[in-house]
Formats: C-alpha cells, structure tokens, sequence
C-alpha cells in the first residue's frame, strides 16, 4: 500500500500488517517453544508441530466450507496453535491436542466471524476446553527428566518450598511454554521493544497481582513468596503473549490499566481462594468479556470535544 | 381447518413447530436435564403427560374461562397436573425424580405448555388440542432424549446407561455432561436442523408450512399474549 493516497485521514499508514505482527509473536514464542522442547523431550515437539497443524487446518477447512476467503496466510492460526500447545502439558495425548486446536478454531474463532471478531482468545478458549475435558490429562505434569510431580504452584498451595531459581530458568514440571520465565521474558521483551505489545496490561496485571498477593496470600511481603507466585504457572505466559491479543483486549489506554487490574485481582482470587493452584487462563477469558464494557467506560475524549456522548473513538 | 386432523397435529409438533429445534421454547429444561438419555425422555414424557391433559381441559373450559382471568386459570389446571407428575414420579422412579430435581415442579412454567394453551386449546376444539398436546409433547421429548444421548455418548460413552464406547477405546470428553456441552449440541442440532429445512426448501418439499404472523407461530411470537388471533384465523383458513 502507498504511503500517500488520495483518501480521507489517516493519512500516514504503518506497513505492518496482521501477518508481520503475528510472525513477530511467534518468532518471541519461539525461545519459550524451544526451551519446552529442550526441556520436555520430543513429545512436546509433537504436541507443538500438531497443534499448530490442526488450528491452520480448521481454519483452511471453515473457510473453505462457508465460502470465505482464505485467511489462513495471516498467520493468526499459527499464533493460536502454537500458544494452545505452550498451555499443554506435554504428557498429553496428540488427539486431545487436535480437539483442542479445533475446538479454538473452529468454536471460539470462526463461527463468530474470524480474526478480529472472536470475543475470546481461541488458544484459550481451547486449553479451558481441554481443562474441563480432560482435568486428569491436563493437570499430569510430567517434568524435564520424566519425573511426574507437582508444579510449584501447587507446591506452594500445599504449603512447601520452592526453588526459585529453577522457577526462572524453567527446569520445573508445568506446561509446555510456561516454565522458563526467562525464555518469556526474552520473548515479551521483543515484543515490547518492536512495539507489538504494550506494557500498560502486563505492567498493571502483575502489578495488581503482586498487591493482591501480598494483602491476601498469606505471607505478606514475603519477597520469595512473591517471586515465586510471580513466576509460577502461565502468568507470565499469560500476562504479556495472551492478555494482550489486540482481538480481546480492550483498545483504549485507560481500559487496558483496567483490564490489567481485572486481570490480576481474578488470578489472585483463583489461586489463593479457588481450589485449583492456577486461574491465569480462567481469569483471561473471564475479563476477555468484559471487555466490551470495560471499553464502554473508557472511551477517551475525541480531540477538541469537550463532551463524548457515545462511540467517540481516539485511537 | 385441514390442520386440525390428528396426523397434521402430530407432524406439527414432531417437525414443523418443534418446541426445542424449531420454536426455541423450554430451553430451560432442555439444556439443564439433558445429562443423559435417559434424563431428557425423562422430562420429555413428563412434560408430554402434563401437556396432552392442560391442553385436554383447557379446551374443554375454552367457553367458561374469561378472557381476562385466562392466564391464572391456564395456570391453575397446568399446575394441578405438574403436581399429579409430581407425585407419580417421585413414587415410581425416585432415581429419576432425583436427577430432574426442581425442573419438574418448573413445568409449570415451561413456556411450551403455556403457549400451545394460549395458541391452541383455548380456540380448538377437544380432539385436536388433545393431539397437538401429544405431538408438541412428542417433539420435545425426541428432542431432549436426542440431546440427552448425544451428550451422555460424548461426555461418558454410553446411551441410555449402556456402554457404547468401551474406556480403553474412547477417552470421554467431560465438558459434554456438563453446562456447555448442552449449548454445544443444541446448537449443533439446530444447525443441521436448519440445514436440512433448506435442503428440503430447496427441493420443494418445505418442511415448515407457510405461516401468517411469524414463521415460528403464535407460541414464538412475543405478541401473543396481545395477539386478537385474527392473523392466525386468516393463516389457518388460508392453510
């Protein structure tokens, strides 16, 4: 597209397209990706290869049954699969990978219309899926040296210690892109740095987290506690790859702050009051609809308007 | 008045106005009893039992009953005979009476019950409304037992507590047994509902007849409640 049409405004166009930013997003997955492969074996590489197959061939297979263009060369179904198989454990079944890869696809994405009208983000709407499916399979987490055993998380929940410092590099049982915050660190650093993601949803979802914790966890300004609820489970993976999906994340500044801190008070009550050691997935899905009205309250003024009644959009 | 004979009636509520796939009504029980096959023919027949007798004597009382007092009487008779299912259930098949719980009792309230006395019995007479209560009732039990079984063979394996798919062959999909797989098969089933009136349609042959005020019928319609029935007298002399 030329940078200067004859068109109304805008008039300035960025050249980044929906496919450079999503092969952005999986070439910052990729180290998380590899590390899993690394530590997990070659199951997680299948589990992985599979799940990535599956999501661009639903979506190839959807629209080639409605009649719609093709968008599988968008690469968001990339995105989606290679996401669902980081939220897998890596002793799962292939298949249960293909229901879930389907099921993100073909129920949480197309039937509402595709990329960019999906209420929900697939991956996760196909790793919950899974959870409520196959609660044994999803939560038998295997570790690097095929030593089946509880994940920090649930350590922590049971009362014990943990090593923090192998919570960093990942060398602990979990899924598949979880463990290694480094790894995601690395990842989510590139993606800030291009200027894919923002910081306001990981900065205001960690932040809010880290309060919360620390009011409600138990161990008050315990810093290893800390540390260790920060690290464990999927909030990293959560809070800068899968919170911050443009689709079903709110687009005006102060509702993503807003967002963050939804994000981070529902993670905190699921873990530290819910029964189950991890919330970061329920607590994406559940504020992803809430979005629609967390942007309702947020639209910021247009420029020059004193007073927006309705639909006045900035961005 | 050709769609009063006793075939049409029934063809009506099995296909052509079916309260669950067609109308959208009574999906409060629909996707909350369907666990299982044997839990939607369960409530299916219940319902049934309790339609074809309201339908009965609402029809019978269709010249006593004011017009204004209409709705607390059609009340009255439903929840007379919910009871009767009430008891006859609890007495003869505590199990299932055990996994209905307070849906029967909410038959009462089940909105193809109200509609088919509002739309039907109260304007036809015995026979008919009899079997439109036999065939609305019918539809909705195939219905439900459809979505029952379907769910009970996806989330555990089985059919009517019969194993089907063996545990070492077939890994059940648990979500199916639970709320979302109900909306998950329902609205499949709508779908190839839908897909199969078009190709019907298409054909020449269509399923659903050409109606006057609304293409579900007056039970779907929000104005029934306020409807004179003129429309559907026209839509039933031009039948």
């Amino acid at each position: 597209m030329g940078l200067f049409n004859v068109t109304s405004s805008p008039h300035v166009r960025e050249k980044t397209d929906t496919q450079r930013i999503m092969l952005y997003v999986i070439l910052s997955l990729l180290p998380a990706a590899c590390f899993g492969v690394y530590n997990f074996g070659i199951k997680a590489l299948v589990l992985i290869v599979v799940s990535i197959i599956t999501c661009v061939c639903s979506e190839w297979l959807y629209n080639h049954i409605v009649h719609k263009k093709q968008t599988i060369t968008d690469l968001s179904a990339v995105v989606t699969g290679l996401l669902l198989a980081l939220n897998l454990p890596s002793s799962l079944p292939w298949w249960m990978a293909v229901l879930g890869g389907a099921f993100a696809i073909f129920v949480v994405k197309c039937v509402f219309g595709g990329l960019g009208q999906n209420f929900m983000n697939p991956a996760l709407g196909g790793r919950c899926f899974l959870m409520i499916s196959f609660t044994g399979a999803m939560t038998n987490f295997s570790a690097f040296d095929g030593f089946t055993g509880a994940t920090p998380l649930a350590s922590i929940k049971a009362g014990e210690s943990v090593d923090v410092m192998k919570m960093l590099i990942g060398t602990i049982p979990g899924t598949i892109g979880e463990t290694s915050v480094v790894c995601l660190l690395l990842g989510a650093i590139f993606l800030l740095v291009t200027g894919v993601i923002d910081l306001k949803i990981p900065a205001s979802y960690i932040i809010t987290f880290s309060v919360f914790a620390m009011l409600f966890g138990g161990h008050g300004f315990d810093s290893a506690y800390l540390v260790s609820q920060l690290c464990g489970g999927g909030l990293m993976l959560g809070g800068f790859f899968m919170a911050t999906d443009y689709v079903t994340a709110p687009i005006t500044p102060n509702g993503k702050i807003l967002y963050g801190i939804a994000l981070g008070i529902l993670t905190g009550v699921f873990r530290i009051f819910g029964a189950s050691a991890e919330g970061v997935s329920y607590a994406i899905i559940f504020s992803n609809l809430l979005v629609p009205l967390i942007e309702r309250v947020t639209v910021p003024p247009a420029f020059g308007i004193v007073k927006v009644k309705k639909g006045g959009d900035a961005s | 008045m050709s769609d009063n004979r006793i075939g049409e009636r029934l063809k009506n509520g099995l296909l052509i106005e079916n309260p669950t796939f067609v109308m959208m009504l009574g999906m409060c029980p629909t996707l909350a009893v369907t666990t299982s096959g044997i839990n939607g023919l369960g409530m299916g027949l219940s319902t049934t039992i309790v339609l074809t007798m309201s339908n009965l004597i609402i029809s019978l009382l269709r010249n006593v009953i004011p017009d204004r007092v209409r709705m607390p009487a059609f009340i009255v008779v439903v929840a007379s005979f919910v009871t009767i299912v009430q008891f006859l259930v609890q007495g003869f098949v505590p199990s299932l009476y055990a996994a209905l719980g307070i849906y029967i009792p909410l038959i009462v309230v089940n909105c193809i019950i109200l509609g088919r006395a509002e739309s039907f019995a109260s304007k036809n007479p015995i026979i008919p409304s009899t079997f439109d209560g036999i065939g609305m009732g019918l539809g909705f039990t195939c219905s439900l037992t459809v979505i029952g079984c379907v769910r009970e063979l996806l989330g555990s394996g089985k059919i009517f507590n019969m194993v089907i798919l063996p545990s070492d062959i077939y890994t059940p999909i648990t979500i199916f047994v639970l709320a979302p797989g109900a909306f998950f098969v329902l609205s499949v089933l709508v779908a190839v509902m839908n897909v199969v009136r078009k190709k019907m349609d298409a054909k020449g042959k269509p399923l659903a007849a050409p109606v006057g005020c609304l293409a579900d019928g007056c039970a779907g319609c929000s104005m029934a409640n306020s409807c004179t029935g003129k429309l559907t007298a026209d839509k039933k002399g031009g039948e």
